[in-house]
């Protein structure tokens, strides 16, 4: 029997993938262990390796299209084994799931993977691209027709459900329990109204995305494509179909926005003590000796600084280390602090675990390896769910001040302006100093506003008095 | 129907039965009648070749004489079950050709309003309670209509025509045995044409003539031949007058033949050219009643051919009416299962 | 003016409600076998001969389809007959009178006539009568456009439903199990009609429904109450009319228990539970659906002799107790 090469799951709520590149053509001779495809996630890009030795064969999973998880894409045919013992029928190319637009390519699949997400034939208005992900969830896991109706219509994805009910099968019961609990359904089981993604993708914002939840004032509701597309002439826009990372960016922060009742705290931190202290043990790294010539063995960046000093802010405040279930309060026993890092496309939140132990060297060694895979989208899943809190900082831009929309499971973020600086007052004297302006959104449900100020106060107090993080 | 005047009636008082007992023009009407039976099958045949009228039917040709007999002394209210053979019933009860061929159109004009076709035309207005697809499934059904003319004691009397093929239906002996348990005034005419479809009598009926069945049943077996108008109407009269007068069944078996075969599928291949020829030629029920007529007085020749052209017009009308009739709408299929309440 | 209540048998009840239509109307007459001075075979029809005469309680000669026959052709001529089938299975050999011809009459004729003949049908397993007097062929019949097929459950609805299957214009076929014949319950008096093609939820619940028909109502009804104290809430719904079926009571309690079991006697196959379960499944109650939907019924056998086979071959009490705590707790 020749060997199936199937879309394998690789990440927790993944129903489906695409496969963005094949590095091995039909007919080809591959060897266990060589890389036979590239497959888009959600968040990441992964290659998945040959699992045996042989002439591949039959190659029905085109790139681009949505493929359900666990599908046979080709066949593996060993030296000596004649080809064609597979049955027919099985080998049939597949097909874009219902609904979903057609492939990325056009026929043939010869379009480079760097231009497919902009080659997509045919956004037309009135093609909803996220319904063929409902259909494909609902086909692969193993529900009850009422557990269907719910989920789709709470836009839950079924498959990142674990069904209780016999043979795994999902019930009303799993529903209602995922519904409760954002971390019962997985990083993403959630997801929004069908159209909601649009919306936000035709009102792009910065990094920091605030999407749209009510119509602007005077506006009717839109509710899809076609009602967005009719306010503007036809040429005057260019329509460029989502990929799965926007498409999760949109609804996870709707998802965010609606469900998870946010308040703010904002502080200013005065720097100049942890500016001083950056450069003193800058200036102090040992030398490393790579190709590249002599490098410092590190460099800490403000960045890093913070992360520590929220890492330690909620190891002092423990009661503000939590996220909310419907049933139980989540209380973490160690920071893990997510960092958003910008990438082309979007933005992903790859995760410092354990950031209260890390030496502030190790944070930012580990922070530029995860923000550079992160951009080539090398991430692996468990790099980037999960967490405890994040951090986000737009001050490289200049921005003074924002509010940042928490990341379940968080039940906090911290939004991170620039460092200026400024005329503070201090015992009746008007003085320069450099300050910082922090913005904590909090979780209403997790953390009340006094204990969210007493979590933002530790963070400054550490931030003012820096030598707290070296010991 | 009224009876011939007494001087009439003494100057025929060597006649058969029927010149004794009816008029002139009642005669003449049987004639009509008869040709009437005749033209609408070959009508029906001719819109059936054209493909005009699909399914199939079972043609009567050649059974006139019975049909016309055993109704002759009906009264209009009076009721009849019928068979997959029954067009000519139909009409010697009375209904319009122009409905009949509107029904074999499938046309909401037509007695069943297009629903039951030729093997289930019916005219309930006339007593026509229906012919009947299943080989003997009227004759229980004209015993309970019996069964209900008597407890009503409306008087009626039902004819239940059936095929030789039928009298070996378990169906045929537990009606003719209940209707003569309790003496309900019903008429058992079998029709025997000598096949039950393929299947000669001789080769499937133990008994010799159906007639002698009626022993087994304690009522009186009447054979006639069924192609001599007289013959059965007289059988009919004796059997209608018993049924009426509360003395309970009569079986008449009326021998006669078909000369078109069984249905539009047959290929006669159990009957020979010869026997067939014989019939047509020999002993066609019409020219064998016409030639009485005409040797009687009754007509003459200028008389038939009004009747045939007469005949002709009726039913190349009822052929245009049933052309020009409405189909029912497909979204009304539901309709006539159950009876509509409001 | 309330009509006075009294504890009647089931089939009391069958006969006061012939009495009470044979009263009204001298267009009904009973036929059938052995229902004169014999009383019927399970005495039903009682000392009716007494009251009515012989002329309107016919005792016919041992030929079913002969008699459904003229039941159909005095249908068709005005008078409304009640014809009773000794036992259901005799049904059999009158087939074609009722299927070919008191379905399709009204049809074939194109609504010229109407058929209101009223078939009865003692029916069901339990008396040990074994292969040939025990089917429970009621799906057979409602298998058949043109007729209309009923299975009361209890004495009130044995009669209101029989007097409304004799004013009903078209042939109705009346199932009534032979266990249910003594059973007792409340009856009015006088004229009262059941209507076909409802069902009655005979029991509210959450947790299930179960939509049985004829003594397996009974059955179920036992069934819910034993699981009561296990803190399962069962809905029964009692079909009693399988065609025309009252769709929309079924739909909106699997819509609000959001899990189904069908309980018949009849051979589990091809029959009623069958045909709910499509139809929940055609509905818009799919969607609310939380289990699969279970069927309980007849073995894949004859009936058998030996009581303790003959009761193990359709479902009893502790089965749908065992089969309806599987399904809400999800075993299922």
């Amino acid at each position: 029997m020749p060997t199936e090469v199937i879309l394998p799951k690789v990440d927790m709520d993944m129903a489906t993938g695409q496969i963005s590149r094949w590095f091995a053509e039909e007919g080809a001779s591959v060897k266990k262990g060589d890389v036979l495809f590239e497959i888009e996630t959600d968040k990441a890009a992964m290659e998945i390796d040959a699992p045996a030795s042989g002439v591949l064969r039959d190659v029905t999973g085109k790139e681009g299209i949505d493929i359900p998880v666990g599908v046979a894409v080709a066949w593996i045919y060993a030296d000596d084994e004649i080809y064609g013992a597979a049955t027919k029928q099985d080998k049939a190319p597949i097909s874009p799931l219902v609904g979903e637009m057609s492939t990325k390519s056009t026929e043939g699949g010869a379009v480079p993977p760097a231009s497919q997400s902009v080659a997509r034939p045919s956004a037309l208005p009135g093609i909803s691209p996220s319904r063929g992900e409902i259909g494909q969830s609902a086909s692969v896991a193993r529900a009850t027709p009422l557990a269907r109706r719910l989920a789709r219509e709470a836009g839950l994805n079924l498959s990142a459900i674990s069904g209780t009910g016999p043979h795994g099968r999902v019930v009303k019961a799993d529903i209602d329990a995922a519904l409760s609990s954002p971390i019962e359904g997985g990083v993403s089981a959630k997801r929004t109204e069908e159209g909601a993604a649009e919306d936000t993708a035709l009102a792009p914002s910065t990094a920091e995305m605030t999407p749209p939840d009510r119509p602007l004032a005077g506006h009717p509701p839109l509710k899809g494509e076609g009602d967005v597309l009719r306010l503007f002439e036809q040429g005057s826009y260019e329509l460029v179909p989502h990929d799965n990372m926007r498409k999760t960016i949109a609804r996870r922060l709707v998802e965010a926005k609606t469900t998870i009742p946010h308040f703010y705290l904002t502080l200013d931190c005065e720097l100049d003590a942890l500016l001083a202290l950056r450069t003193q043990i800058n200036a102090a790294a040992p030398v490393k000796k790579t190709e590249k010539g002599d490098v410092p063995a590190y460099k800490l960046s403000v960045n890093d600084m913070v992360i520590k000093a929220m890492a330690l802010a909620l190891k002092a405040v423990p009661d503000a280390n939590a996220s909310w279930t419907e049933s139980a309060m989540v209380k973490h026993k160690h920071a893990d602090v997510g960092v958003a890092v910008s990438i082309p496309g979007g933005l992903i939140t790859p995760i410092i675990r354990k950031a209260d132990e890390k030496t502030l060297s190790t944070i930012s060694t580990e922070m530029k390896d995860l923000a550079s895979r992160a951009r080539s989208r090398k991430l692996k899943p468990e790099e980037y769910q999960g967490g405890t809190t994040a951090v986000s900082n737009l001050g490289m831009f200049g921005i003074k001040d924002f509010a940042a929309v928490i990341n379940p499971p968080h039940a906090t973020i911290l939004a991170v302006g620039a460092g200026e600086e400024r005329a503070v007052v201090k015992n009746g004297e008007i003085k320069i100093a450099t300050v910082m302006s922090v913005t904590l959104s909090t979780d209403h449900r997790a953390v009340d506003g006094a204990l969210g100020a007493e979590l933002l106060v530790a963070f400054k107090r550490l931030i003012e008095n820096p030598m707290g993080m070296l010991v | 129907m009224a009876g011939a005047s007494k001087a009439v009636a003494d100057s025929r008082a060597n006649l058969p039965f029927v010149y004794r007992q009816y008029s002139a023009e009642q005669l003449r009407n049987v004639l009509y009648k008869m040709y009437l039976i005749r033209r609408f099958e070959e009508g029906a045949e001719e819109c059936y070749t054209r493909g005009l009228i699909h399914g199939t039917m079972h043609l009567s040709i050649g059974q006139e004489a019975s049909a016309m007999g055993i109704c002759m002394p009906l009264a209009e209210d009076d009721q009849i079950t019928s068979t997959h053979r029954g067009h000519g019933h139909c009409i010697a009860k009375g209904a319009e050709v122009k409905r009949m061929f509107a029904e074999f159109f499938g046309k909401t004009t037509g007695y069943c309003k297009g629903r039951g076709g030729s093997m289930h035309i019916a005219d309930v207005g006339k007593g026509n309670l229906g012919a009947n697809g299943i080989v003997g499934g009227g004759i229980p059904i004209a015993v309970g209509a019996a069964l209900s003319a008597k407890m009503m004691k409306t008087g009626k009397v039902v004819v239940s025509f059936f095929g030789d093929g039928a009298n070996n239906e378990g169906a045929f002996h537990e009606a003719l045995n209940m209707a003569s348990v309790w003496k309900l005034p019903v008429i058992f005419v079998c029709e025997n044409n000598g096949y039950g479809m393929s299947t000669s009598t001789a080769r499937s009926t133990a008994v010799k003539n159906i007639a002698e069945r009626a022993a087994a049943y304690s009522m009186p077996g009447v054979i006639v031949n069924g192609n001599i108008f007289s013959e059965v109407a007289e059988a009919s009269y004796k059997a209608v007058e018993r049924a009426r007068a509360g003395e309970g069944p009569t079986l008449i078996e009326s021998k006669t033949y078909r000369h078109r075969g069984h249905s539009k599928s047959d290929r006669n291949r159990y009957r020979s050219k010869e026997e067939i020829e014989d019939w047509m030629s020999n002993r066609d029920p019409i020219t064998l009643f016409e030639s009485e007529l005409r040797e009687f007085g009754f007509i003459d020749d200028k008389g038939i051919e009004a009747i045939r052209g007469a005949v002709a017009q009726e039913i190349a009308d009822g052929i245009e009416f049933a052309k020009a009739s409405p189909s029912p709408d497909v979204r009304d299929t539901g309709n006539y299962v159950y009876t509509e309440q409001a | 003016m309330d009509a006075m209540v009294r504890e009647l048998s089931y089939a009391q009840a069958i006969q006061e409600a012939m009495a009470i239509a044979m009263d009204m109307d001298e267009c009904v007459f009973l036929m059938g076998e052995d229902i004169g001075v014999y009383g019927g075979a399970f005495q039903v029809t009682g000392d009716l001969v007494d009251r009515f005469g012989s002329e309107r309680v016919i005792d016919t000669p041992i030929s079913e389809l002969g008699g459904a026959g003229m039941a159909v052709g005095a249908a068709l001529t005005g008078m409304r007959p009640i014809f009773e089938f000794q036992f259901s299975d005799f049904a059999t050999l009158a087939m074609e009178q009722i299927v070919n011809q008191a379905a399709k009459m009204r049809f074939m004729l194109g609504g010229e006539v109407s058929v209101p003949v009223v078939m009865r049908f003692p029916a069901g397993s339990g008396t040990g009568a074994a292969a040939q007097h025990s089917q429970s062929l009621e799906a057979w019949l409602g298998h058949v456009p043109g007729l209309k097929v009923i299975q009361p459950a209890t004495p009130y609805d044995a009669k209101g439903m029989l007097l409304a299957a004799v004013a009903d214009p078209d042939p109705v076929m009346i199932f009534e199990h032979k266990l249910l014949y003594k059973m007792k319950g409340p009856v009015p008096e006088g004229y009262y009609t059941v209507p076909i093609g409802k069902a009655d939820i005979r029991r509210e619940g959450r947790d299930l429904t179960i939509v049985a028909t004829s003594i397996m109502v009974h059955k179920a009804l036992d069934a819910a109450a034993a699981l009561e104290a296990e803190g399962i809430d069962i809905e029964v719904i009692d079909l009693r009319t399988i065609r025309p079926m009252d769709k929309q009571t079924v739909i909106d309690s699997v819509k609000k228990t959001s899990r189904l079991m069908c309980v018949y006697e009849a051979v589990k196959t091809l029959g009623i539970g069958a045909e709910v379960s499509a139809m929940i499944a055609e509905s818009e109650a799919f969607d609310y659906l939380d289990a699969p939907i279970v069927r309980l019924g007849g073995a894949e056998t004859p009936i058998p002799y030996n009581p303790e086979l003959e009761k193990a071959v359709v479902p009893q009490v502790p089965d749908i107790i065992a089969a309806a705590r599987d399904l809400v707790k999800g075993v299922r």
